[in-house]
């Protein structure tokens, strides 16, 4: 009973239904990304935000009227946070697009409003630095996917490093998916809460690994899929108790960090579970399909003798 | 046998002290402060500091304490109230060579600061104020380049006595024109060692008329773009003291790009137009002998040209250019002595001070116009590309009678009020541009924002950690202690590298902290979840802390690497507030590892170290 080498959880008989749920959810994903796509802060479109606090709930359908009539065709306003605090948005293509229009809109509202409000943040993005941004944020991303398969390859094997990419991949998608599918808005902060997800979701896999590694070198009898069912099982506590902590301080982001953090910390809660599971069911397979052995972890000895030779 | 040498026991000690005196600094608030810095060739001294004190004397405003150094001047107040009068007080003394502007400063107690330490430098998004990013227009710098370069050449051929048909400006090259071969390779010869920054060459299809051609080399291409980029930032730098903010940052970012960072700044609309224009100034003389209505009309007389006024009204005036903002080294704004009304005082540079001189002299009692010329620049996208919409827009801003001869200092008086007399000098020394800039990003925090950032932010921080130690302390037990104790060390060492590196900490990075906080105690995690394996296979307790300590200690670095090189990237990419992020997340991974391994490590050997234990805790 206390043989640390049982398997508790059978995890890889499962992998098939895994593999069916993984599937499933990359296509939902990929199809809602390539019909739908993000919707885009304007981070990445450019464009003019203005952010306003009033003294009393503000009246949306009267802003709005105000906004068309003063030419603002485009403008989409809604309330952000709570029914005091409004946010105002116009598109690249809709008005002048210069730094002065935030101006222009909270010089309109503070004159013709019912109320007078607060500047509360204002943001213009010019549409040429949206494109960089999109251009370098996706960059970002290749870049970290390729660093981390040669690190991987070069402390493990080429196996795991297709493995963990795979499973990092698959992440990225999953998450992007969600924010595609429920059109969450994607700006700045979910694009480095998702490369916070390539960190989080690598961590686990690389600890799955070393496990798994550790294992092959060590036991003497077992099938591939034994060895790394076993070394899944002796992980699994760890696995979720710091899913467990990562979790709770995101919660705590979630509902108290506000609203320009709620968003990144959705993408980081949605990435936590994803990468907590593609460890277990999607990097581990995937190493395992391509045929990993024990003889590709032997600790390679060099014969001394051999070196003797050499003159 | 689980023992520590002296020295790690030390190093601990000395780490955890070393960071909690420069953490120490973040738990002072700040007193509200009036900041004095020079402008130009203003100095900052005793004498000064005396001078303002017994103004504020004066004015019954009391002064909690003052710092003088090189740079600046800090006086702190205990109150708002008495800022803001005691700002009013020093703006009035001081007039136009100092910037007075309104500051929070950190309320560090004296004996930190003699150890360099500070608080946390907080980001516009947690303090409010306004980030712009600049695009200088290069296209338009080389293009200012090369004609200026074709002016020259034009004056070196007249004066070498090298007769030549036409130089032309085509795209990026001049092409110039001469009536023979002779003339051609003599010019060649001698433009190639005088213009060494240009490349001269013959044009071989051309055969009728003998054509040189030349191109700016790669070297001096760079040189024209570095030299815009760095006289907009100075030119900026100029720009922003007048707006008067406390810690302006205005930065280079990659090869046309200037960041402009305004904390506090609320007024987005005036920084704005003074960042956002380019401006030039030319002075030419009232058409005073042709009348004003029948020009109106339509009848404008040749070598005029009929001007709107910036208050209303037109102005004609003789097209003839007196000089150009470009010869302007400084304006500033004063009150007249005999009237007590407000002026302006101009210096003009050697060239510009003698055609002043001259045209002065023969049009005393003549009226004389300022012009401000206006580039306006937007980007719009029409089919999908983007085209710079450009708007010049020409106003008389001031008119003036020429009193008497001069040339290269003059006043211009009779302006309204105080403040026009100001924003006419902020004008006339916002005179030359190299480049037009164009913002290209903005970004304002409004305070009441700022400080919700902060609150929301210390709020998660602080929630997610309590949340934290307590599933840890329930879970591993004593164990679990040990691991809260590296947690809070954990914390108070990030904040202490934040506050020596004075590195921006931004909401993302507070974030970072927040997602470190629940990261951090994975590699705790790990070595229990080892010493709990070891104690299962039977080992004996210490044999299990042992074992556990050394197993888990490559996936503990392997995992936190790959992290690194997440966090890395992110860093290398991202602007701003993602940065901040990238920042604190990796500062926060090192710290961890310290801790959590090290510093657990110390705790459980001096729990368990020395005795025979055979149960623990875990």
């Amino acid at each position: 009973m206390n043989d640390p080498y049982t398997i508790k959880v059978d995890f890889l008989s499962k992998r098939h239904i895994a593999l069916v749920l993984s599937s499933l959810l990359l296509i939902i994903s990929i199809t809602s990304l390539a019909t739908q796509g993000l919707k885009k802060g304007i981070d990445f479109t450019g464009g003019t935000l203005v952010e306003m606090s009033f003294p009393k709930p503000a009246d949306l359908g009267e802003l709005r009227g105000l906004l068309l009539e003063a030419n603002f065709h485009g403008a989409t306003v809604q309330h952000f946070g709570s029914s005091k605090e409004v946010l105002i948005r116009l598109l690249p293509d809709t008005a002048l697009n210069t730094a002065a229009l935030s101006n222009r809109v909270l010089g309109l509202v503070n004159t013709s409003f019912s109320q007078t409000g607060e500047l509360r943040r204002a943001e213009f993005v010019g549409p040429q630095v949206g494109e960089e941004l999109s251009e370098d944020g996706g960059l970002a991303l290749i870049y970290a996917l390729i660093c981390i398969l040669i690190y991987v390859t070069f402390r493990f094997e080429y196996r795991f490093a297709i493995g963990s990419v795979a499973a990092l991949g698959h992440d990225v998608i999953i998450t992007l998916g969600v924010f595609s599918v429920f059109q969450f808005e994607f700006d700045l902060t979910v694009l480095a809460a998702i490369l916070a997800v390539i960190g989080y979701s690598l961590n686990d896999t690389i600890v799955v690994f070393d496990r798994v590694r550790e294992n092959f070198r060590k036991l003497r009898k077992g099938t591939p899929i034994e060895v790394v069912n076993i070394s899944l099982n002796q992980t699994l506590s760890r696995t979720i108790m710091t899913s467990v902590t990562t979790l709770l301080v995101l919660l705590a982001l979630f509902f108290l960090g506000g609203e320009i953090i709620h968003d990144f910390a959705m993408a980081l809660i949605i990435g936590v579970l994803v990468g907590t599971y593609s460890s277990i069911y999607i990097a581990s397979p995937i190493t395992l399909a391509l045929g990993i052995s024990k003889a590709d972890l032997m600790v390679v000895k060099v014969d001394q003798s051999e070196l003797d030779k050499i003159p | 046998m689980n023992h520590f040498p002296a020295w790690k026991n030390i190093l601990l000690i000395v780490v955890f002290l070393l960071g909690s005196v420069y953490a120490l600094p973040n738990l002072y608030g700040e007193d509200p402060a009036v900041q004095v810095s020079p402008l130009r060739n203003a100095v900052i001294n005793d004498i000064l500091l005396a001078d303002i004190k017994e103004k504020l004397n004066g004015g019954n405003v009391e002064l909690a304490s003052s710092e003088l150094s090189e740079k600046q001047l800090l006086l702190r107040f205990s109150d708002t109230g008495n800022q803001l009068k005691a700002a009013d007080i020093i703006r009035d003394a001081l007039a136009k060579n100092y910037v007075v502007a309104l500051n929070l400063a950190p309320a560090t107690p004296e004996w930190l600061r003699a150890l360099n330490a500070f608080p946390m430098y907080l980001g516009l998004d947690l303090r409010g104020g306004v980030h712009f990013l600049l695009d200088v227009d290069m296209a338009a710098a080389e293009k200012q380049s090369i004609s200026r370069q074709a002016l020259d050449i034009r004056q070196y051929l007249r004066e070498n006595k090298l007769r030549y048909l036409s130089v032309l400006v085509s795209d990026e090259t001049i092409r110039i024109k001469f009536r023979n071969l002779d003339v051609q390779s003599q010019a060649l010869e001698k433009l190639s060692r005088q213009f060494r920054t240009w490349e001269f060459s013959t044009e071989l299809e051309n055969t009728i008329t003998p054509t040189l051609i030349a191109n700016m080399s790669a070297k001096e291409l760079a040189a024209v773009k570095k030299y815009a980029l760095q006289q907009n930032i100075i030119t900026l730098k100029n720009r922003v003291n007048e707006l008067g903010v406390a810690e302006p940052v205005i930065q280079q970012q990659g090869d046309r790009r200037i960041v402009v960072e305004l904390p506090g700044v609320q007024d987005t609309a005036r920084a704005k137009e003074i960042l956002g224009a380019t401006a030039t100034l030319e002075y030419h003389l009232v058409d005073v002998e042709h009348s004003l209505s029948a020009a109106i009309s339509g009848r404008v007389p040749l070598g005029s040209k009929l001007y709107n006024k910036r208050d209303g009204g037109q102005v004609l005036l003789k097209k003839q250019v007196i000089v150009t903002g470009n010869e302007i080294i400084d304006a500033s704004s004063g009150i007249e002595n005999d009237t007590g009304s407000a002026m302006v005082s101009v210096s003009l540079d050697g060239p510009g001070g003698k055609k002043m001189s001259k045209t002065t002299r023969n049009n005393t009692g003549k009226p004389m116009a300022v012009v401000f010329i206006e580039n306006r620049s937007d980007i719009k996208r029409v089919n999908g590309e983007l085209v710079r919409h450009k708007t010049i827009v020409e106003e008389v801003i001031n008119v003036a009678t020429i009193r008497g001869h001069f040339s290269n200092r003059f006043q211009t008086t009779g302006l309204d009020n105080s403040a026009e007399a100001r924003d006419l000098a902020l004008l006339l020394r916002a005179g030359a541009l190299a480049a037009p800039i164009d913002i290209v990003e903005e970004r304002t925090v409004g305070p009441s924002l700022g400080q919700d950032n902060i609150t929301k932010g210390f709020q998660s921080v602080l929630i997610g950690f309590v949340l934290v130690l307590i599933f840890m302390a329930i879970y591993y037990k004593t164990f679990g202690l040990f691991a809260d104790i590296a947690l809070a060390t954990n914390l108070i060492l990030i904040i202490a590298i934040l506050s020596l590196l004075q590195a921006t900490l931004t909401l993302p990075g507070i974030a970072g902290i927040v997602l470190t906080v629940g990261m951090a105690v994975d590699a705790n995690v790990l070595i229990f979840e080892r010493i709990k394996e070891e104690l299962k296979n039977g080992n004996s307790a210490q044999a299990s802390i042992q074992a556990g300590y050394e197993k888990a200690f490559s996936t503990i670095a392997d995992a936190n690497i790959t992290t690194l090189i997440a966090a890395i990237i992110l860093f290398g990419f991202g602007t701003g507030p993602i940065k901040g992020f990238a920042i604190t997340l990796s500062i926060g991974i090192l710290t961890s590892m310290f801790t959590a391994i090290i510093g657990t490590r110390a705790l459980v050997n001096l729990t368990y170290g020395n005795r025979q234990i055979n149960t623990l805790k875990i």
